[in-house]
Parts: C-alpha cells; sequence; structure tokens
C-alpha cells in the first residue's frame, strides 16, 4: 500500500498512529493499561497520547491484568471500542478467564444479542533478553477460542492498516506486536485505512517454495529469500497476517504454484499455528501438486532463556530458514 | 446459627460490630413506600420461588438436559436491591441468577424457554440456566465462573462513567467468588476510581460444600470493603426491606459519584449447589432451622401485620405467582428446538 502521503516510520509509531487517528474519529475508543499514560507504555508505543487525550482515555491502571481485561470487555459490551495494552504478552495469562470465558463467549452464549468491540493489543516474542516469562507467542492458545480473532502484523504499514479495522472490528481481536518489530521502519501512508481481517499478502514472489509466515518471521524469510535467490532458488514468502480468521485462498494458491512449502513461526513447534496450517494445505486442493512433504520451521519445545546465544537457538533465525529452505528445495529431486 | 451483623466506619476504617439489623427502620420503610412496590417485592419473590419449584420439577421429570442452580431462600437478596433501582439501571450476576433475572422483569416463558433449550429462549438455547441475559431489560447477563463477572462489571460501570450516564450497576457474586483473585482487582480498580457500581455479595454461607467459615478468617465478607476504601454492611438477606434500605443508600453513594460499596446479603440456599449436591457437608437441622426464616413467610407476616394489606390479598398474590409459573413452564415446552444448522452463527459479529 503506497500513496502520495507515504514516508518512513516505524512499526510502533504505525501503531501508535493508528490509535491515534482511530481516537480522533471515535470518542468511543481509549486504551487502558500499565504506565501507558505520562511512562508512555512499557515500549513506548503511547508516548505523547496523554497529552493529547487526557487520562480518562489513555487510562492508566492498577497492575491489574484480570481487571484490566473485565474493565476493556464490559465497557466494549457497553458498546464503547477499549484498545487494552498488556505490557508482555505474557502476562494474558492473568487476564485468561476475562477473555476466553467472557470476551469471547458473551455473545454466543447469550443468544447473540450483545457484541464485544475490544482489541487486546500483546507485546510478544523472544530477542530482547528478557528470558521465559516476558518472551512468549501465545497466539495459538486464542486461535483455539471461538469468539476471539487473531492478528499478527510483519510490517508498519500492515500494523496501521490491520489496527485500524481491528478498532472497528466488533468483536475481541488479539492484537500481537512483536517487540523486535517496533524500530523497524517502513512506508506508511498518512491518512487512515483499514487492511481487512482475513487478508493474506504475498510479500516476495518465487517459483521453487512457498514459506509461510508471521510476525518477526517475515522479515527473516524475506532475508532468507534473499540469500537463497543468490543460489538460484526463488522463494515465494506469504504472509498470512490475520491467524483467524485466514485467508486460506491465497496460502494454497502459492503451494499450488510452488509445490513446496515451509512454515514458519517462532512459537513452540508442538501444538503450534503450523500444525493448524498444514493441516489446512493437505486438505486442500494443494496437496495435489505437493513434490515434497510439508516442513515446519518452529520454536524448539523450550522455555525462552536468558542468554543470547541460547535464546536464539530457541526460535528459526535466517540463517536456519535458510537451511531448511534449501533441504526442502532439494527434497526428492 | 448466630450471625452478627457488621458496618464499616469510613471515618476510621474499622469494622464495627453491631448488634442485628433494627427493625425500626423496616417499619419507617413500610410506611414510606407505595404500597405498589410492597405488592412488586412480594410478587417476584413469589415468581421467583415458584419459578424455581418449577424449574426442579421438570428437572426431576427429566424434561431437562443441562443442571441449574437454584436461589430458593434468597429471595429477599434479589428482589430487594434490583426493587431499588429505576428501570434503566443495570445488573450483572451469577450463575445462580433466576432471582435476579426475574426481579430485573424478566419474562418467566422466555426464561422456561432458556432453560429447556429452546430457540425463543433469552440466548436462543445456546447459554441455558446459568447464563440468563435480557440485555435490553438490562441484565447484563449470568456469568458460570465464580468471580467472573466482577471484573466485567467494573468495566460496565467504567463506560457509564466515561459516558456521564446516570445509570448504575449492580454486580452480584457469592461469598465463595469473594476469595478470587478478581474481586480484589475489580474492587479495587472500581473504587479507585470511583465507578458508579454497587457489590453485592449473594452470602449464601456455602462456596458448594465448604462454609464460609473455612475459608475465610475473617466473620463478614463485608469486612473487606475497608481494604478498599469504601463503606461495606452486612444485611440480614431474609428481611426484604433491610436489604432494600442498605442497597438504596449504596445506590445513592454510586450514583452521586462516590463510587461503589460492598452489600454483604446474608441468607442461606436452601437447596443443594447443583443437581449434584447431596448436602453432605450440612445438618438437616442447620437447613429446616433457616426454612424456618423463610423470607417469604416472613415479608408476608410483616405487610399483614402493619396493615398494608390482607391475608387475603397475600395469598392471591401468592396465588397469582404460582399460576404464572406453571402457565409459563407449560407454554414454554411447546416452543421448538433451535437448529444446528445456525450453530455458529452468532460466535463472531458482523
Amino acid at each position: 500500500m503506497s500513496t502520495d502521503t507515504t514516508r518512513e516510520i516505524t512499526y510502533l509509531e504505525a501503531v501508535r498512529e493508528a490509535m491515534v487517528q482511530e481516537m480522533r474519529l471515535d470518542k468511543e475508543v481509549f486504551l487502558i493499561g500499565e504506565d501507558i499514560g505520562t511512562y508512555g507504555g512499557a515500549f513506548g508505543v503511547s508516548k505523547g497520547m496523554l497529552e493529547e487525550f487526557g487520562s480518562e482515555r489513555i487510562r492508566d491502571t492498577p497492575i491489574s491484568e484480570a481487571a484490566i481485561a473485565g474493565a476493556a470487555t464490559g465497557a466494549a459490551l457497553m458498546g464503547m471500542r477499549p484498545i487494552m495494552e498488556v505490557m508482555f504478552m505474557d502476562f494474558l495469562t492473568i487476564s485468561m478467564n476475562q477473555l476466553v470465558n467472557q470476551a469471547a463467549k458473551m455473545r454466543f452464549m447469550f443468544g447473540g444479542k450483545c457484541s464485544i468491540p475490544m482489541v487486546i493489543r500483546a507485546p510478544s516474542g523472544s530477542g530482547t533478553g528478557a528470558a521465559a516469562q516476558h518472551s512468549q507467542s501465545l497466539e495459538a492458545w486464542f486461535v483455539n477460542v471461538p469468539g476471539i480473532k487473531v492478528v499478527a502484523p510483519s510490517s508498519p504499514a500492515d500494523a496501521k492498516g490491520l489496527l485500524i479495522a481491528a478498532i472497528r472490528d466488533n468483536n475481541p481481536v488479539l492484537f500481537m506486536e512483536h517487540k523486535l518489530l517496533y524500530r523497524m521502519k517502513g512506508p506508511v501512508p498518512e491518512e487512515t485505512y483499514c487492511i481487512p481481517l482475513k487478508s493474506a499478502e504475498v510479500k516476495r514472489e518465487g517459483r521453487d517454495l512457498t514459506i509461510v509466515a508471521y510476525s518477526i518471521m517475515v522479515p527473516r524469510a524475506l532475508e532468507a529469500a534473499k540469500k537463497l535467490a543468490e543460489e538460484g532458488i526463488e522463494v515465494e514468502v506469504v504472509d498470512p497476517r490475520c491467524l483467524k480468521p485466514l485467508d486460506t485462498e491465497t496460502i494454497i494458491r502459492s503451494v499450488c504454484k510452488t509445490g513446496r512449502v515451509l512454515i514458519a513461526h517462532e512459537a513452540p513447534i508442538t501444538g503450534g499455528f503450523g500444525g493448524e496450517l498444514a493441516a489446512v494445505i493437505a486438505g486442500s486442493e494443494a496437496f495435489d501438486y505437493l513434490d515434497a512433504p510439508i516442513r515446519r520451521i518452529a520454536g524448539r519445545d523450550v522455555p525462552i532463556p536468558y542468554n543470547r546465544t541460547l535464546e536464539q537457538s530457541a526460535v528459526p533465525q535466517v540463517e536456519d530458514i535458510v537451511k531448511a529452505a534449501r533441504a526442502l528445495a532439494q527434497e526428492g529431486r | 446459627m448466630n450471625t452478627e451483623y457488621c458496618e464499616v466506619d469510613m471515618t476510621v476504617l474499622k469494622t464495627k460490630k453491631i448488634d442485628k439489623v433494627a427493625m425500626p427502620s423496616s417499619q419507617r420503610l413500610l410506611s414510606e413506600l407505595p404500597r405498589e412496590k410492597l405488592v412488586w417485592m412480594l410478587q417476584r419473590m413469589c415468581e421467583i420461588r415458584y419459578f424455581e419449584e418449577k424449574a426442579e420439577d421438570l428437572y426431576v421429570r427429566g424434561l431437562v438436559h443441562g443442571t441449574m442452580h437454584l436461589s430458593i431462600g434468597q429471595e429477599a437478596g434479589s428482589v430487594g436491591s434490583i426493587a431499588t433501582l429505576r428501570p434503566e439501571d443495570l445488573i450483572i450476576h451469577h450463575h445462580r441468577g433466576h432471582g435476579h433475572t426475574i426481579a430485573k422483569g424478566a419474562s418467566l416463558t422466555l426464561m422456561f424457554a432458556e432453560f429447556l433449550g429452546r430457540e425463543a429462549g433469552y440466548c436462543r438455547g445456546r447459554g441455558g440456566s446459568m447464563h440468563i441475559a435480557d440485555i435490553p431489560g438490562g441484565n447484563l447477563g449470568a456469568t458460570g465462573v465464580v468471580g467472573g463477572g466482577i471484573p466485567t462489571a467494573v468495566g460496565i460501570a467504567l463506560a457509564l462513567q466515561m459516558r456521564r450516564s446516570d445509570q448504575i450497576l449492580l454486580s452480584y457474586f457469592g461469598d465463595g467468588a469473594s476469595n478470587e483473585g478478581e474481586f480484589h482487582e475489580s474492587l479495587n480498580m472500581a473504587s479507585t476510581w470511583k465507578l458508579p457500581v454497587v457489590f453485592i455479595c449473594d452470602n449464601n454461607q456455602y462456596g458448594m460444600s465448604m462454609h464460609r467459615s473455612k475459608v475465610m478468617n475473617i466473620e463478614n465478607v463485608s469486612e473487606r470493603a475497608a481494604s478498599y476504601g469504601i463503606p461495606g454492611k452486612t444485611v440480614d438477606g431474609n428481611d426484604v426491606l433491610a436489604v432494600y434500605e442498605a442497597v438504596l443508600a449504596a445506590d445513592e453513594h454510586a450514583r452521586s459519584g462516590q463510587g461503589p460499596s460492598l452489600i454483604d446479603v446474608l441468607s442461606y440456599r436452601w437447596r443443594g449447589h447443583s443437581k449434584s449436591d447431596r448436602n453432605l457437608y450440612r445438618t438437616h437441622e442447620e437447613i429446616d432451622g433457616w426454612k424456618q426464616k423463610c423470607p417469604i413467610k416472613r415479608f408476608k407476616k410483616v405487610l399483614v401485620d402493619a396493615a398494608v394489606m390482607t391475608s387475603d390479598d397475600v395469598e392471591d398474590i401468592d396465588k397469582t405467582a404460582k399460576a404464572a409459573a406453571d402457565r409459563a413452564a407449560e407454554e414454554a415446552q411447546t416452543f421448538p428446538e433451535p437448529s444446528p444448522e445456525n450453530l455458529e452463527d452468532e460466535v463472531y459479529a458482523l
């Protein structure tokens, strides 16, 4: 997406811009979370927002993740559009009753007579040396809960357009922001725009093999693709962007074209979202086009360790993706 | 069972024991409240009792698929509190929620329809007895996870405050829920922000099998109010007028921007926790003792003694309520079941 007003900003600034623009547009939108006011949020995402919108709409809270999630759920039930910022995705464990048993269920459980339009913004992922309790990628839990949508943007432009779509969506939407992406720069149009949820994007075209990747794995897959291109292997990178609802069509079309698919995510491999992607592909018309088994590269089944070397070896790095993709490109030939 | 009542003294944030709820205020209310209001209260209490007895009957006859949690014996709590509300005020409550739902004005027929899992039911057969909500009627639903509605209540009240609304919210939960972390987080947050909500503990003295004395080291749930800097009061939950008086004061506190209160409505659940309960944790003598304190019989006597109505009037109200519950149950059984074809329709809003 590019227009006359497009300029380079960071992923973090894109997230902030989406919130600011929506809050200017709709007074029912507000941000609630820990240290989001004067402090500007643990990662600085809401910096400056208190000055523009005041402490009622940039609402600092006690350290009470259950009550924060409840406050967002209840306000959404009343028709407001709260954005809840959790300091680290890991802390959603404390919010789970409100998110899973209340926010996700109330509409259905009450016969479709209410809706819960809220966004849960969750800084996720490893790479910052924050160790096991501040580095997780818990998307698979949420994808398995009917009533919640899950978005995991990989670029500044996607972050802005998808966050605006998430705020305008009439359901609880988990919005994952990878901490390592916050400083990533990219072209972002200045005006307000929506990227519809359930719209995957082909981030790079290629004929030899498809990598399905989301969040931090997209820039890593793109870098891997660049290296593989030097070896003559043309990789197509598909970013689902939204895990639920999932744009299966774009993914299947790409696999039909290349006949080989590698699925990449940071979360631990066992029970990870990659299994779902693999099943979707295997159960589709792409099955007949497969020249090799569907492969996955994902986090190892360990808590994220502190030491830099250990931390990096716990989740796929560019070199790991290069290796896995190279092997897959040769497999069965 | 000896019961002490207490009140939190806000000036020193200290709990003081008080002898019992003073009768004179009940007498005063009897003369101050319009007769229609008192009639309304007795009608709703009788309807709740007969609705639940009928629900139990349907269950015993094998006509009900799921479970149910009966509030028989606790009718004064739901009616006395909701009687204080304006029509536009809101409630959010819990799995033992038939009483609140009826008091908030729900149709007995549509409640039975939900209980029986019919499409015409309040939740189109998706929720059942444990999750009845009547959103247009201001009943924002019953939560089945103990204490789970309390944080949601914070958000509802927050929306009311942010919109500068005059409405208030009553948030109900049980004595067991007051031991949940969500209770603490929510009361702290609501009191910090002075939200327009009244927290009402439907204290039936048991969290499933556990008597309150075995799970908390305080005498009264209302003592917990002191740690949030809000008013707390334990009232005789079998005295509908005492409940009315305490909740009305808390309503005014909330509506005037002074924030939440914690009202501990002490009563007793006559029936088991749910259908699986065999009452192994309490004696028949204890249950019978509380049945002697029946809130409905007590209110009837108060009304007749004060000459608000005759015993014939009272019995007419009783009979009418029973007939209404019977009729509603019959009608609900004629409604069609929902179809699995549109099962996924309401998972997500458009």
